[in-house]
């Protein structure tokens, strides 16, 4: 049956009682398919191999400090929001052994981890956490040094972006430029279309990958009306958006206000708990932790998420640089805002909204970024630090 | 030694990259000798028998030290450039691996990571008077400089090296310093926070030694490691007497797991102290220097 070329950019049909059939494709290929499923009251990342797993029927509620799962009547799988997990919990996990050493004599002998992960396909990623995938690639996969957990995981992804049906109320992508579409990093791009009694998916095709897995599922030609119904779901999803973050001149207004006393009333809120920064789709900071057995004659390096937020993180002998609050809430609006522009030209917040969803005192960094641009100056807002070049 | 300039216009080395094939594990290298420096300091010398000719590494530069079962820290490698075949590190033992690694014997092993972050300045300072500031444990990380300036003392101008210790029980390298002190051409100053009885030599912080040494503050490269505080006023005080920031360099400290740049611990401000330092030019760093708490 000769169907239409199948290229990036070209648009599909695929109706959606012909998903589990794509979800088969994905296994059979040798995949291992990660999806959004209900747990414990939120919507999380896991293993998904059927669609019954996926949250039809299920949207939540996010304000600042909020996060409520709300049953619909409605038929859709992905009209909930994004929950706490982001694909950084598949590659760049929580915990990972780097290796494992044993005694030797007066020595001891090395053995690097070099246990394959799996070959993971994920399925409903938002155009904020492809951004934040990107924004990883640049941190781990640099010129410099290669991160090879990260990167052994990262390689052969493939990836069915889903783009959202709904804005959270803690959502700022559109400020950003990171969403609600899905326009880079994807194999496949879907739009969930309800119309009456026809539920259904715009595919968009981001990649050859995604063709191939394509031409063994039922598909059709997208129509003209079919392609601006996505659209349009698309542009009210955008339209939604009461968030947003304005990044003009971000990283001097942040560089140049390290002493203003805005710092001093954020931090009088702030918990320091952490918990931004394990939600955070782009927080990378990790601590070793060496341990043994109680004979000492095995031992291993397990790399942990660990965050600006504790006292430990920038902990030397005799101290903490960053003891106080206002120090490590500036630290790390300062990083996401000013210093990833400088380390890996892009800024690292992706406007998915989860850290003002997971604070537990709801603060909001769109409120922060605004409260500093109000009361803050820009000394030098053309003059950068150093000779940085511009993102 | 190819140094490139990267986007935030830091010299970076890159010579050494991958001087170790895999830079998160540790390879184990076998204590040779050790040496008492102080009552807290110890000086290690290590080879590996998987490389007889050792690490390349450059002047300024760190490994990561790991006892077995303990845990790791970085280390500055204080030995000599031009002899990479025994690696050399001076520790002072101040916590739980720290004191792990000042009490190894020989024939003890430690793994080691690196050589990582950024040299001395020397090929900027050619022709140029040189003045080498050190504070307490600062001074091993300026060893492999001062070695390097001695070998090819005809291509520097003044060079001399001011040194300051907290006591004089605390003085590293002391046989070594006397030997330095008679070399010619090589200005060597001590001092003392807290003189004790016998000590004849001078009192006070370092920087009251800076008047004491020539220099031309236009053709000047200062080399500065210590305390944040003593690098402080140390620049300072060049900076009053006409050594532009450009010209003078530190050495930085903040706490380092991965040294590569990925566990995020040792930023400050846009840099990573690991990888786009630990040795700065004080022009880089100068508005994140020095802040509280940054």
């Amino acid at each position: 049956m000769p169907g239409p070329a199948l290229e990036p950019g070209t648009q599909v049909v695929m109706e959606s009682s012909d998903l589990q059939k794509f979800i088969d494709v994905l296994w059979r290929k040798g995949y291992h398919v990660v999806g959004p499923t209900v747990r414990n009251g939120v919507v999380v990342y896991d293993e998904l191999k059927s669609v019954t797993d996926l949250p039809a029927g299920w949207t939540d509620e996010q304000e600042g400090a909020t996060y409520r799962l709300k049953k619909t009547d409605g038929k859709a799988f992905f009209a909930y929001g994004i929950g706490p997990d982001s694909l950084k919990k598949f590659l760049h996990p929580p915990v990972v052994r780097l290796w494992r050493a044993r005694r030797e004599g007066a020595g001891f002998q090395t053995v690097e981890e070099t246990e394959e992960p799996p070959k993971y396909a994920f399925l409903g990623v938002r155009a904020c956490d492809l951004h934040a995938v990107a924004a990883h690639d640049r941190v781990f996969t640099s010129e410099e040094y290669a991160d090879p957990s990260y990167a052994r995981r990262r390689r052969d992804i493939f990836v069915v972006a889903v783009n959202c049906a709904k804005a959270g109320n803690t959502c700022f992508c559109v400020s950003m430029r990171t969403g609600p579409k899905a326009t880079v990093g994807f194999d496949l791009a879907l739009t969930e279309i309800l119309e009456g009694e026809r539920h259904y998916f715009v595919v968009e095709v981001g990649s050859e990958t995604g063709a191939a897995v394509l031409r063994e599922i039922p598909f059709k030609e997208a129509t003209a009306a079919e392609k601006s119904a996505a659209e349009r779901v698309i542009a009210a999803t955008a339209g939604q958006m009461r968030k947003a973050l304005d990044t003009t001149n971000i990283r001097e207004l942040l560089y140049d206000n390290p002493e203003h006393p805005f710092w001093d009333e954020v931090a009088e809120r702030c918990l320091t708990c952490g918990n931004c920064t394990m939600v955070c789709p782009t927080c990378f900071c990790t601590a070793v932790e060496d341990v043994t057995d109680l004979a000492g004659e095995t031992a291993e390096r397990r790399r942990h998420w660990d965050s600006c937020f504790t006292e430990d993180f920038s902990y030397l002998h005799g101290g903490s640089v960053r003891a106080s609050a206002k120090a490590r809430y500036r630290q790390w609006m300062t990083h996401k805002l000013a210093a990833w522009l400088d380390q890996f030209g892009t800024l690292g917040c992706v406007g998915c909204g989860r850290c003002i969803t997971w604070c537990p005192v709801g603060i909001d960094i769109t409120e922060q970024a605004r409260a500093l641009r109000d009361k803050g100056r820009i000394e030098r807002p053309s003059v950068t630090v150093g000779e940085h070049a511009s993102p | 030694m190819p140094v490139r300039e990267d986007k935030r216009g830091q010299e970076r080395v890159w010579e050494t990259r991958g001087s170790l094939p895999e830079p998160m594990l540790p390879l184990p290298f076998t204590v040779r000798k050790t040496r008492k420096e102080t009552h807290d300091t110890y000086t290690l010398e290590l080879q590996s028998e998987s490389r007889p000719g050792g690490l390349a590494f450059a002047a300024g530069q760190f490994n990561m030290l790991y006892a077995f079962g303990v845990g790791e820290v970085p280390v500055s490698i204080s030995g000599d450039p031009a002899a990479p075949e025994v690696l050399v590190h001076t520790v002072r033992a101040v916590g739980p691996v720290t004191r792990a690694i000042s009490g190894v014997k020989p024939g003890d092993m430690l793994g080691v990571r690196g050589p990582f972050g950024t040299r001395w300045p020397l090929e900027d300072a050619l022709g140029s008077d040189v003045v080498v500031v050190a504070g307490g444990i600062g001074l091993a990380p300026l060893r492999p400089a001062l070695y390097q300036l001695f070998r090819r003392r005809r291509d520097y101008k003044r060079v001399a090296l001011l040194y300051g210790a907290r006591s004089p029980r605390d003085i590293l390298y002391r046989r070594e310093l006397g030997r330095w002190d008679k070399r010619p051409g090589v200005d060597v100053h001590v001092t003392v926070d807290h003189a004790t009885e016998g000590w004849g030599g001078n009192e006070g912080v370092v920087t009251a030694l800076i008047p004491k040494v020539e220099f031309d503050p236009a053709a000047t490269v200062v080399m500065v490691c210590g305390p944040e505080i003593m690098m402080r006023f140390t620049v300072i005080e060049f900076q009053k007497r006409g050594v532009p920031s450009e010209k003078i360099y530190i050495s930085m400290e903040r706490n380092m797991q991965c040294g590569i740049g990925f566990c995020g611990h040792c930023q400050l401000g846009p840099y990573f102290v690991c990888k786009d330092g630990p040795v700065f030019r004080f022009g880089t760093i100068e508005t994140f220097f020095g802040r509280r708490e940054m």
